[in-house]
C-alpha cells in the first residue's frame, strides 16, 4: 500500500513539475507580446498605414513605405524561391544518387548559414555589379534564405505520398510528367504550401541580410532596382534613434510585423488541418 | 476451355541484384475466366502479374526475358501505355487519388493521359463504370466528394471502376482484398464473378481459400516456378504435384 | 455463390432420387405385369446411367467442399447429399437385382399369387418417396415417421418367407422360384432400410442430431 501511495505522489509531483516548466517557458513569450502590444497599440491608427514617415520632431506620419517594401521584397523573393525550391525538392524526393546526397548536405548547410553572410553574398552578387542598393538584391538574399525550408518541405511531403499512388497512375498508362503534375504534386500540395508560408514568415522579419542590400529608403518606392524600406529595417533604425516619436513608431511597426507573422502561422495551421490530403 | 487471350512464353524476370525471380513461366490465360495465382510469399506471383502490364519494368534495374502475347500480339512490341490501357491493374491497398473527387477518380485514366472528353461522354463513362462495380447507388449523390472519404471496400471498388473506365480486356488484381474486412471481401468476390462476363480476370492471392472460391483456373507458383496450373476444381481436389499438396495442406506458406 | 451451388447440388440429387425410385417401381411393375422390356430397361439402360450420375454428384460434392469450405448447416447439407447419393446408388443396385429375378420368374408359372409383395414394395417406395420429400422440405417430422415405418416392411418380409417355406416343403419343384421371390423381398427390405438411412440423414441435416442406431423411443 505504501509503495502505491508513493507512486501516486511521485506521479503528482511530476505532473506539477511539467506544468510549472511549461508555464515558465511560455511566460517570456507572453511578456514579449504584452510589451509589444502595450507600447505599439498607441502608435497604430489609419495614418500609420497610409502615410510616409516624417522627419524627427514632427508629430504623426506612418510606415507605408516599409509595409509596401516588405511585401515587395518577399514577393520578388518568392518568385525566385518557390519554383526553384519546389523543383529541387522534387528532384531530391524522386532520385537517390551521389548528386542528391551532396545537395541534401548543401541544403542543410544553407539552412544554418548566418543570415548576415547571405546578405554579404547578395551584396557581392547583385549590389556590386549593379553599383546600387536595390529591392532586387534584398529579394535575392531573402530567396536564398527561403530555399532550404521550401526544399525540405517539398521533399518530405513528396516522400510521404504513398508509392501506390504513383503505381496507380502508371497502371492507368500515365507517363512520368503527368504523374508528377497531376498526382504527386497535388497530393503533396498541403505540405508544399506549408513550407512556402513558413519560409515567408521566417524571412519577413529578417533584418541582417537587408542591411546592405535593400538598404532602406525613407521615401515611397516600388522600383525593384532602387533601394527600398522594410519593416525590420525601419524598426532597427527607429529603435536606435534618439527620438521618442521614432521609438513609438518602432513599437507600432513591431506590432504590425508580429501580427503579419502570426497570421501567416495561423494560415499554415489551417492549411495543415483542412488541405492536407488523406491517403 | 475457351480461347487463350494471354499467352506467356518462357518468361524470366528479375531485379537489379540477384538471380531470376521468375524462371521460365509458360502459361495460357483463358478469356472470360478468373485465373488465380497463388503461392507462398516471395514465390514471384506479384512480379508475374506486374510483367503482364509491363509495370515490372518501371522498377529501377528490373530485368525481363521471354514473351507475353495479348491476342497473339507481343506486348513488348506495343507501347507500355497501350498495354496498360488494355490490361488494367488493381492493387493490394485501395489507392484512389486523394486529391480527386469520386467522379474524377473514375476518369483519372483519361485525365492523366490528357484525353479530352465531352461532358456527356464523361458522365456516361463514370455512371457505367460505377454501375459495373455496384457502387453507383451508394455514391451517385456525392460524386464530387473526395474518393478517400469512402470506406476501404468502397475505395477498392472505386479503384476497380477506375480501371474498367479505360475499357480494358484483362484486369489484374494484386491481392485486392488483403486490406479489407470479410464483408467487403465478399462484396469484391461477388463482383469479380459478375465482371468475368465482360473481362478476363487474373487475381493474385496468398489465400488459398479465396483462390478456391472464386477462380476457374489456379496456378501455383513456388520459388519463381510455375509448379502446377489446372482447373481450380481439380487442383483443390487432386493436385498432381506433391508441392501443391503440401501447400494446400498448410505445410508451408 | 456457395448457396446457389448447394441448391444446384440438391436439385441434382433430388432428380437422381426420383430416377432411382422409378427403377424400383419399374422392376416391381415388370414382375407383376410380366413386362420383360421394362425389366430389361432397368438392367441395360437405367443401371449404367445411375452409376454415372452417382459419380457426377459425388464429384460435385467434393469440389463444393474443396472450393467453398462450407460451414455449419451448409456443411451438413453437402455431406448428407454425399451420403444419400451413396444410398441411392445402392437402391439402384437392388432394383437391378429385383429385375434379374423378375426375368427368371416371369418366364415360369407363379408359385402363388403375389399379395404381400406388392404391399411390401408400395410401402418401401412410399418410404423412399417420403424421405426424399422430407429432404426437399427439410421436414424432420416426416423423416422420423419414415424411420418408424421400417418395421412394417420387416414384418411383411418375414411373412413372405414363412409362407414360401411351406410351399417349398410341400412341393420341392417350387424351391428355385420361391428362392427368387425371397430374394426380391430381401431387396425390397434393403431398399426400405436405405430409405430409413436417408431419413436419418435428413434429420441430421435439419437438426444436427445423429440418431442412427438409437432406439425408437429416443427419436
Amino acid at each position: 500500500m505504501n509503495s502505491i501511495k508513493q507512486k501516486i505522489l511521485k506521479d503528482r509531483l511530476f505532473e506539477i513539475a511539467i506544468i510549472f516548466f511549461t508555464a515558465l517557458s511560455v511566460l517570456p513569450l507572453i511578456l514579449i507580446l504584452f510589451q509589444v502590444v502595450k507600447n505599439g497599440i498607441g502608435a497604430i491608427n489609419l495614418e500609420f498605414f497610409t502615410h510616409l514617415p516624417l522627419p524627427p520632431g514632427e508629430k504623426g506620419g506612418g510606415i507605408l513605405n516599409a509595409i509596401v517594401g516588405s511585401f515587395e521584397l518577399v514577393f520578388i523573393a518568392s518568385i525566385f524561391a518557390i519554383p526553384l525550391g519546389v523543383l529541387i525538392g522534387v528532384f531530391l524526393a524522386e532520385y537517390k544518387n551521389k548528386l542528391t546526397d551532396f545537395l541534401t548536405v548543401l541544403v542543410d548547410v544553407l539552412q544554418s548559414t548566418p543570415s548576415i553572410v547571405i546578405g554579404i553574398i547578395a551584396y557581392l552578387w547583385v549590389v556590386v555589379p549593379l553599383r546600387r542598393f536595390s529591392a532586387l538584391s534584398g529579394s535575392v538574399a531573402l530567396a536564398i534564405m527561403m530555399l532550404p525550408l521550401i526544399i525540405k518541405h517539398t521533399k518530405e511531403t513528396l516522400k510521404m505520398v504513398p508509392s501506390t499512388l504513383k503505381e496507380a497512375s502508371y497502371a492507368l498508362g500515365a507517363n512520368y510528367t503527368s504523374t508528377l503534375l497531376k498526382v504527386l504534386l497535388p497530393s503533396a500540395l498541403g505540405g508544399i504550401l506549408t513550407g512556402i508560408l513558413l519560409s515567408i514568415s521566417r524571412v519577413f522579419g529578417e533584418t541582417a541580410p537587408l542591411l546592405f542590400t535593400a538598404f532602406g529608403n525613407p521615401f515611397f518606392n516600388i522600383n525593384p532596382l532602387k533601394s527600398v524600406e522594410s519593416l525590420p529595417l525601419l524598426i532597427f533604425k527607429y529603435a536606435l534613434s534618439p527620438y521618442d516619436d521614432w521609438h513609438r513608431i518602432a513599437w507600432g511597426a513591431s506590432l504590425v510585423l508580429i501580427l503579419i507573422v502570426l497570421s501567416l502561422n495561423i494560415l499554415v495551421k489551417l492549411i495543415i488541418e483542412k488541405w492536407e490530403a488523406r491517403f | 476451355m475457351g480461347s487463350a487471350i494471354l499467352k506467356i512464353r518462357n518468361l524470366y524476370a528479375g531485379y537489379k541484384d540477384g538471380g531470376w525471380v521468375l524462371k521460365g513461366i509458360n502459361l495460357d490465360i483463358y478469356k472470360n475466366k478468373i485465373t488465380a495465382i497463388m503461392g507462398p510469399s516471395g514465390c514471384g506471383k506479384s512480379t508475374f502479374i506486374r510483367c503482364i502490364n509491363r509495370m515490372h519494368e518501371v522498377v529501377d534495374g528490373a530485368r525481363i526475358r521471354g514473351e507475353i502475347y495479348l491476342d497473339d500480339r507481343s506486348i513488348f512490341g506495343m507501347h507500355p501505355i497501350i498495354v496498360r490501357r488494355k490490361i488494367g491493374m488493381v492493387f493490394q491497398r485501395p489507392n484512389p487519388f486523394p486529391t480527386m473527387s469520386i467522379y474524377d477518380n473514375v476518369i483519372a485514366g483519361y485525365i492523366l493521359n490528357g484525353i479530352k472528353l465531352k461532358r456527356e461522354e464523361k458522365d456516361h463513362i463514370v455512371e457505367d463504370a460505377l454501375k459495373k462495380v455496384f457502387l453507383w447507388d451508394e455514391v451517385k449523390d456525392k460524386l464530387h466528394v473526395k474518393g478517400t472519404f469512402l470506406s476501404g471496400g468502397q475505395q477498392q471498388r472505386l479503384c476497380i471502376a477506375r480501371s474498367l473506365a479505360m475499357g480494358p480486356e484483362v484486369l489484374l488484381l494484386d491481392e485486392p482484398t488483403s486490406a479489407l474486412d470479410p464483408k467487403a471481401t465478399r462484396v469484391i468476390e461477388d463482383l469479380l464473378e459478375e465482371l468475368k462476363k465482360d473481362f478476363t480476370i487474373i487475381i493474385v492471392t496468398h489465400n488459398a481459400s479465396q483462390a478456391a472460391r472464386i477462380s476457374d483456373y489456379t496456378a501455383f507458383f513456388y520459388l519463381g516456378e510455375l509448379v502446377e496450373y489446372e482447373e481450380t476444381e481439380r487442383i483443390f481436389t487432386v493436385p498432381k504435384h506433391p508441392k501443391t499438396q503440401e501447400y494446400l495442406s498448410g505445410k508451408f506458406g | 455463390m456457395l448457396r446457389e451451388r448447394i441448391k444446384v447440388l440438391k436439385d441434382e440429387m433430388v432428380s437422381y432420387a426420383i430416377f432411382v425410385q422409378g427403377m424400383i417401381e419399374k422392376s416391381v411393375k415388370g414382375l407383376l405385369t410380366k413386362q420383360k422390356e421394362l425389366l430389361k430397361e432397368v438392367i441395360e439402360k437405367d443401371e449404367p446411367f445411375a452409376n454415372e450420375e452417382e459419380i457426377k454428384i459425388e464429384e460435385m460434392c467434393i469440389t463444393t467442399i474443396a472450393k467453398f469450405e462450407p460451414k455449419a448447416k451448409l456443411l451438413r447439407e453437402v455431406l448428407m447429399v454425399l451420403k444419400i447419393n451413396n444410398d441411392l446408388e445402392r437402391i439402384g443396385d437392388h432394383a437391378v437385382n429385383i429385375a434379374d429375378s423378375g426375368l427368371y420368374l416371369i418366364e415360369r408359372p407363379k408359385v402363388k399369387p403375389y399379395i404381400d409383395l406388392p404391399r411390401m414394395s408400395d410401402e418401401a417406395i412410399g418410404m423412399l418417396k417420403d424421405s426424399i420429400d422430407a429432404f426437399i422440405n427439410e421436414d424432420a417430422k416426416l423423416a422420423k415417421d419414415v424411420c418408424e415405418r421400417d418395421d412394417i416392411v420387416d414384418n411383411l418380409r418375414n411373412q413372405i418367407s414363412r409362407e414360401l417355406i411351406t410351399y417349398m416343403l410341400q412341393d420341392p419343384t417350387t424351391i428355385e422360384r420361391a428362392l427368387h421371390i425371397v430374394k426380391i423381398s430381401q431387396n425390397i427390405e434393403r431398399t426400405a432400410d436405405l430409405a430409413t438411412n436417408i431419413a436419418e440423414d435428413v434429420i441430421f441435416m435439419v437438426e444436427g442430431k445423429i440418431i442412427k442406431h438409437h432406439k425408437e423411443e429416443e427419436i
